[in-house]
C-alpha cells in the first residue's frame, strides 16, 4: 500500500518536474507541415532556375547571364523568405491549439525559454547568410542555412521534446556535407532533405510518440 | 530506521511536494504558472507557498511588470537539500520494501 503510493507520487512528481521545465505542446504535426512548405519553396526555386534562367539542363550558375544571376539571387531571397513565414505562422498554430487541447498556456516561461535559446543561432545565421547571399559565394548559402538552423535546433531541444535535438545533429551533420558540394542540383537536394523531408520524418516521429499517448490518456 | 528521519514532514503534502519539484528545476516560476500547473486555487496555493517560505525553503520576489505585479518564486539552498533528502528517503523506503 504505502510502496504503490510512493511510486505514484513520484510518478506525479516527475511528470510535473518534465512539464514545469519543457515545452511540450510542441506540435509534432506542425514539423510536417513545414515539411511539406519547404518542399513547395524548394520545387518553386527549382522550377524556376530550370525554365528561366538555364534553358540547357545543368547549366552551371556562374555561366549565367549576369543579371539572371541578380535575378537569381532576389529570387531566392524571396522565396525562402516566404516559406519562412508561413511555416512559422502553422508552428505557431499547430502548437497553439495543441496547448489549447492540454489545457495549458503557449505564452509560458517554457516556450520563452525554448525560444529564446534558438534565437541567437538564428539571428547570427540570418545575418551570414544575407552577407554570402549578397557579397560572397552564393552556393554556401544552402549549407550556412542548414548549419545554423540544426545549432538552433540543438539549443531548443533542451527545452522541448528529444527528437528537437537529433533534427538538429542531422541538420548539422547535412549542412557540414553540403560545404563539400560543387553542384546545384545536389545542393538544391541537401536543402530540400534538410528543410523537407527530415521535417516531415522527425515531425511524424514526434507525432506518432508522444501526440498518440496524450489523446489516448485524455480520453 | 534512518529512512523515517529524513523522512521530512514538511513534503508529506503532496502539494508541497509538488511545488518544491517544479521549482529546483526551474530558476523562478510565476505564481500563475505554479496555479496552472498544479491546478490549485489561489488561497489554497498561497497557504502552502506560505508554510515552505517560513521554512526558508524559498525565496519570493516581487516585482512589477507595468502596473501589474508579479511574484515570482525559487527554490533556496535549504529547499533544495531538504527535497534531495525527501526524495533520498522514499528511495531508500522503496529498497527496502
Amino acid at each position: 500500500m504505502q510502496e504503490s503510493s510512493s511510486l505514484q507520487t513520484l510518478q506525479e512528481i516527475k511528470a510535473l518536474m518534465e512539464r514545469s521545465s519543457k515545452f511540450l505542446s510542441l506540435s509534432g504535426l506542425s514539423g510536417i507541415a513545414m515539411g511539406l512548405i519547404a518542399l513547395a519553396g524548394a520545387a518553386a526555386a527549382y522550377y524556376q532556375y530550370q525554365t528561366a534562367w538555364a534553358p540547357q539542363n545543368g547549366t552551371a550558375y556562374w555561366n549565367l547571364h549576369a543579371n539572371h544571376r541578380q535575378e537569381m539571387v532576389q529570387f531566392l531571397f524571396l522565396d525562402s523568405l516566404s516559406v519562412l513565414v508561413v511555416s512559422l505562422t502553422l508552428v505557431i498554430v499547430l502548437t497553439s491549439r495543441k496547448a489549447y487541447h492540454r489545457g495549458t498556456s503557449v505564452w509560458n516561461s517554457a516556450s520563452r525559454r525554448l525560444l529564446y535559446s534558438m534565437a541567437t543561432p538564428l539571428l547570427a545565421g540570418g545575418v551570414f547568410c544575407l552577407a554570402i547571399l549578397f557579397k560572397g559565394p552564393a552556393m554556401l548559402v544552402f549549407p550556412a542555412t542548414l548549419i545554423f538552423y540544426g545549432l538552433a535546433l540543438v539549443n531548443a531541444g533542451r527545452h522541448t521534446w528529444k527528437e528537437v535535438t537529433y533534427l538538429g545533429f542531422t541538420e548539422i551533420a547535412l549542412g557540414c556535407a553540403a560545404m563539400f558540394v560543387n553542384s546545384y542540383a545536389y545542393l538544391f537536394l541537401c536543402w530540400i532533405i534538410g528543410f523537407g523531408f527530415l521535417h516531415i520524418f522527425y515531425g511524424a516521429l514526434m507525432h506518432f510518440r508522444h501526440e498518440r499517448i496524450n489523446d489516448r490518456m485524455i480520453e | 530506521m534512518i529512512w523515517l528521519e529524513k523522512f521530512n514532514k514538511v513534503f508529506e503534502s503532496k502539494v508541497r511536494l509538488g511545488l518544491m519539484s517544479v521549482l529546483v528545476v526551474n530558476e523562478a516560476v510565476s505564481f500563475n504558472e505554479l496555479k496552472e500547473l498544479l491546478q490549485l486555487t489561489d488561497g489554497n496555493l498561497a497557504s502552502h507557498l506560505r508554510a515552505l517560505e517560513e521554512l526558508k525553503f524559498l525565496a519570493v520576489h516581487k516585482e512589477f511588470v507595468g502596473r501589474k505585479p508579479l511574484t515570482t518564486y525559487s527554490a533556496t539552498k535549504k529547499g533544495k537539500k531538504a527535497f534531495a533528502e525527501h526524495l533520498d528517503a522514499l528511495e531508500a523506503l522503496l529498497r527496502r520494501e
